[in-house]
């Protein structure tokens, strides 16, 4: 493997230089996406006042529409064209943007999910104004840290895109739930912005240059790298879910209008991963040791498990969802710190092979749980709930709701030959090989995160039957689920939109790797990415391989023989009769779909994972209480369970934080003299801290 | 030629499964009905029952969608789909390059989706029980068998079965107690993959006690007839599975053998033959276990995965 190492890579169809008269040119396109940045702060701007008219919805979503369509072509044309080169933000301040290969992958993921949440937001717009406003300015705050080439314009838009999804989280503030979802979703934009500031500093090193560029040249050493690696951990980990900081997302996804729930999981998740690998595999340079990986793997593997069973726990939809999302979130995590593993023990194939399954399950990612939520949100707006037991039967009533979601279902529950399972299968055939790092620790290390990732594969698929099965099969639980309707054209339209690119991506992985490769040499310089064609990607010379337009032509051609064998030897037609519902008494007449009772519900589906993991994973508890010999009265069940970093990390830090507030009321009582030597002894420290570290 | 042969091995192939996949379920009830001193319906009785469901008219419930129609189809196609990719007798079948292992486990999990869903389509209670516990057995499942692929890639550095087949046939490995343990593990996955006794009982008449037949209490008809016919040829596939990586002995190579290809079919008849026999005798000599005992015994397989797994690390390091 070591001399594949050097080899040549000729790229097809990549220019070094294009021609000047190219209207793709780079001075075209990064005009085009300035343009559109500041034409998404100027709709932010104007939208408070438009709000008055009925049409300020379908204008901003519509410009949104168009900017995001913008924003996924520039990704597409830098992908296919080349980088493109730094240029200053004419701002005033020192900012600096620019398209790389990376950048532009992620361009095209956030453009690809803003278009399917603004058409569905042109079908059930929002209507406040600081919603309108806050919409555009989510949209161009993670455009803008997602093109920006130094520190100071990346936490400028990370931070704006922190705020302006505030502001939509608490969109529906008047009820309780939704202002602690807010509360708590800030309080942990707060710690992520606290931790990323002074990582881009202690990045920018003495000298303070925060520019990318100057970055590269000068990586962290030392505790620095190690400070570095911690502070981006925690800092853009909780933005992008990781356990233990995932607490805020279930929460967040399910207080938020569906498509700023979609956009939020489908893009922001995303573009703090491109802040974690940016920071930490890009710009902290190739140098860094074995265990630089590991953090990102272990909680990887640790979200993907959590996540995956507390979607089979929870009863709202929108937050089962939100939990698959840390368990996708945590698979990308950990193709990433995979990818710095192997490249730290000089295994340049590999590396690429994990960094591009986790650039691909980002995009696939991105566009299968973009769909879901617009599907929840489609179902939440004809059945008015989002629980799994208000719901049900909606197959007949929604068909082509039900037809995008199951797509998008069985793309999340990874199913061949669907794009989740593409990129879930690129990533398990890199963590199979994971003992090729010599380290004994860590070979036991990747056999138990091999175990992890395919129970939370697992996992999901039987979560994602769970929200299918309950939402969309069986009879209607409310007479509300029995006279729901399949939204207008836009919302169908942003159902179908995904769901076909989830198909073309699940059988077209090799081309989208391809079209990767130059982010995956951002991220892995020395690394290698396999030559992947149109029918087939693979793993190595001799290693394993994946046909996904040969199997699913195998699929279609066996399934086609199965039908015409039936339909010959088989009597047309089906006769129709009622079920037998168990021994079950007729339904009083108010129940014209039969008792709910009778069908499985929320809590009694994930009652086998609740027994058999969520003891020991989520504190899962069950009690029955049964009335007394005699008495004709109702047993009960009750059944629940607590999200461990509530009780081990939220608890604490709650007490903590009382703590030091009853310490900080002492100050009101100190004397005079006391009140006086405080911000002196305060200052003192201070100078001296400074001189300190001028003479460092 | 090369490819005519490989052409021609795939469609021996397909007619050998086909013709192996009732005999296969057929010749384990007859087995256990002998050990159990009865005399036992014939091994074709499977055979004879799919002819008949398949002339018969399903009766669907009234609030049954498409997914109760669509759903057995697709069950009996992913089935078929993942039997034809697992070598029999021969080597270097047209299709051998998609013989991936985790693809296979892929479309066995479709499969189960399909399946849980159609048990779930009408909304009677059994359905959704059963779905759910097929769901969270396999759970379990899942990560035993990508264990056991693990202990296979290391060894053959692929996953892809015809590269794993030809390193065993070849025996230079020798005998390995990972592999041994890798055995136990995708027996125990297979045991519960195709809801036998101890995990699911295949003849039980008590729905409280069941998992797959529960999901299709509702199918009849035309329908059953491909449920029935995708449990066997998933039953098939594993004992195949078992056979083409750990007992790869006889399998005719690559290319035009005419002998060759009638040892192998001969020796796979007898692997085949032999695996239903200790399946029926296994059988014959457990019980069922309670529902929430299963997790017990698929952890069991998870440790002794991840135990060959660690053996192997172990080895590699002395050797």
């Amino acid at each position: 493997m070591a001399q594949r190492l050097g080899a040549p890579f000729c790229r097809r169809g990549r220019a070094p230089k294009l021609a000047a008269g190219d209207p793709l040119s780079p001075p075209a396109v990064l005009t085009a996406l300035i343009l559109i940045l500041a034409g998404l702060a100027l709709l932010a701007v104007v939208a408070v006042p438009l709000a008055r008219f009925a049409w300020a919805g379908l204008v901003v979503h519509g410009f949104c529409l168009f900017a995001a369509a913008v924003l996924a072509g520039v990704g597409l044309a830098v992908l296919l064209a080349g980088a493109l080169p730094v240029q200053a933000l004419p701002l005033g301040v020192p900012a600096l943007v620019a398209v790389d290969a990376l950048s532009a992958w992620f361009l095209l993921l956030l453009g690809l999910a803003a278009a399917c949440s603004a058409l569905f937001g042109l079908a059930h717009p929002l209507a406040a104004p600081r919603l309108l406003a806050a919409y555009p300015l989510f949209l161009a705050g993670m455009a803008l840290a997602l093109v920006a080439a130094d520190g100071f314009t990346l936490l400028l838009g990370f931070e704006a895109m922190s705020l302006a999804s505030w502001v939509l989280v608490a969109a529906d503030h008047a009820q309780a739930e939704n202002r602690h979802a807010a509360r708590r979703y800030l309080a942990f934009a707060l710690l992520g912005g606290v931790c990323l500031v002074p990582a881009v500093g202690l990045l920018g090193g003495v000298a303070g240059d925060l520019s990318f560029a100057a970055i590269r040249v000068a990586p962290p050493q030392g505790w620095v790298a190690a400070a570095v690696l911690a502070l981006v951990v925690v800092g853009a980990g909780a933005k992008a879910g990781l356990v233990p900081l995932h607490n805020w997302l279930p929460l967040a996804h399910a207080a938020a209008p569906s498509h700023v729930s979609a956009l939020m999981s489908g893009a922001m998740t995303k573009v703090a991963v491109y802040v974690l690998a940016r920071l930490l595999l890009d710009l902290s340079g190739p140098a860094q040791p074995l265990w630089w990986g590991v953090p990102l793997l272990v909680l990887g593997a640790a979200s993907a498990v959590l996540g995956a069973l507390r979607a089979n726990l929870e009863e709202d939809g929108k937050t089962l969802l939100a939990c698959s999302t840390i368990e996708n979130i945590g698979l990308i995590c950990l193709g990433l710190g995979l990818a710095a593993c192997f490249r730290a023990a000089d295994l340049g194939v590999l590396a690429g092979l994990a960094a591009g399954a986790a650039l691909l399950h980002a995009l696939n990612h991105a566009m299968f749980k973009s769909l879901l939520f617009l599907g929840m949100g489609e179902v939440a707006h004809g059945a008015a709930s989002r629980r799994l037991d208000r719901l049900g039967g909606l197959i007949h009533a929604m068909p082509w709701t039900a037809g995008a979601v199951l797509v998008g279902a069985a793309a999340a529950a990874s199913l061949p030959p669907l794009s989740g399972f593409a990129s879930e299968w690129l990533l398990l055939q890199a963590l199979l090989a994971a003992w090729r790092v010599g380290d004994l620790a860590f070979q036991v290390l990747g056999v138990a995160v091999v175990a992890a990732a395919a129970l939370a594969a697992a996992l999901a698929a039987a979560a994602m039957v769970r929200l299918f099965g309950l939402v969309f099969l069986g009879r209607p639980r409310t007479p509300r689920a029995a006279g729901a309707v399949d939204g207008p054209m836009p919302a169908r339209l942003a159902l179908l939109l995904p769901a076909a690119l989830t198909i073309l991506f699940g059988l077209l992985p090799g081309t989208l790797l391809g079209l990767a490769e130059g982010a995956v040499q951002v991220l892995v310089p020395h690394g290698m990415v396999e030559r992947s064609g149109l029918a087939m990607v693979r793993v190595g010379d001799g290693g394993a391989r994946y046909w996904p337009l040969a199997l699913t032509l195998l699929l279609a051609v066996v399934g086609g023989a199965i039908w015409w064998l039936v339909r010959r030897r088989a009597p047309a037609g089906v006769a129709r009769g009622p079920a037998w519902d168990g021994g079950f008494m007729a339904p009083p007449q108010h129940l014209p779909f039969g008792d709910p009772v009778t069908q499985p519900s929320a809590a009694g589906f994930g009652q086998p994972l609740r027994r058999m993991l969520g003891g020991s994973l989520l504190a899962a508890h069950e009690s029955v209480e049964m009335a007394r010999p005699g008495d004709p009265g109702a047993a009960r069940v009750t059944s629940g369970f607590t999200d461990p970093s509530e009780a081990r990390l939220l608890a604490p830090l709650a007490r903590l934080r009382d703590a030091l507030a009853a310490r900080a009321e002492q100050l009101r009582d100190l004397p005079l003299t006391a009140t006086l030597m405080l911000p002196f002894g305060t200052l003192v420290a201070l100078l001296a801290l400074a001189a300190w570290l001028e003479a460092g | 030629m090369d490819w005519l042969a490989a052409i021609l091995t795939q469609i021996l192939h397909l007619a050998l499964v086909l013709a192996a996949a009732p005999l296969v379920v057929g010749g384990i009830r007859w087995l256990k009905a002998r050990m159990q001193g009865r005399i036992g319906a014939s091994p074709l009785q499977p055979l004879r029952d799919f002819l008949k469901l398949l002339r018969k008219r399903p009766l669907l419930a009234e609030n049954a969608s498409w997914i109760s129609q669509a759903a057995p189809h697709a069950g009996a196609t992913l089935a078929l789909a993942a039997l034809v990719l697992v070598p029999s007798f021969a080597r270097g079948m047209a299709l051998a390059p998609l013989a991936d292992l985790v693809v296979i486990a892929g479309l066995l999990a479709a499969g189960r989706v399909a399946l849980a869903l159609a048990g779930m389509d009408v909304g009677t209670a059994f359905g959704g029980l059963g779905a759910s516990r097929e769901m969270s057995f396999a759970a379990l499942a899942e990560p035993a068998l990508l264990l056991v692929a693990l202990v296979l890639a290391m060894l053959a550095g692929s996953t892809g079965l015809e590269t794993v087949g030809a390193l065993f046939q070849e025996g230079s490995l020798g005998l390995r107690v990972s592999l041994g343990l890798a055995l136990v593990a995708l027996l125990a996955v297979a045991v519960a993959e195709n809801a036998r006794i101890p995990v699911d009982n295949p003849a039980t008449h008590l729905e409280l006690t069941m998992v797959h037949e529960a999901m299709i209490l509702e199918a009849s008809g035309r329908h059953l007839a491909l449920w029935e016919a995708a449990s066997a040829l998933r039953l098939t596939l594993w004992l195949a599975l078992v056979a083409a990586i750990f007992f790869p002995f006889g399998t005719a190579p690559a290319g035009f053998a005419l002998l060759g290809w009638v040892v192998g079919v001969a020796a796979w008849v007898a692997k085949m033959a032999l695996l239903c026999l200790a399946l029926a005798a296994f059988e014959s000599a457990i019980a069922k276990m309670r529902v929430f005992r299963v997790p017990e015994f698929l952890g069991a397989a998870l440790l002794l995965g991840l135990l060959a797994a660690l053996l192997l690390f172990l080895s590699t390091r002395l050797a």
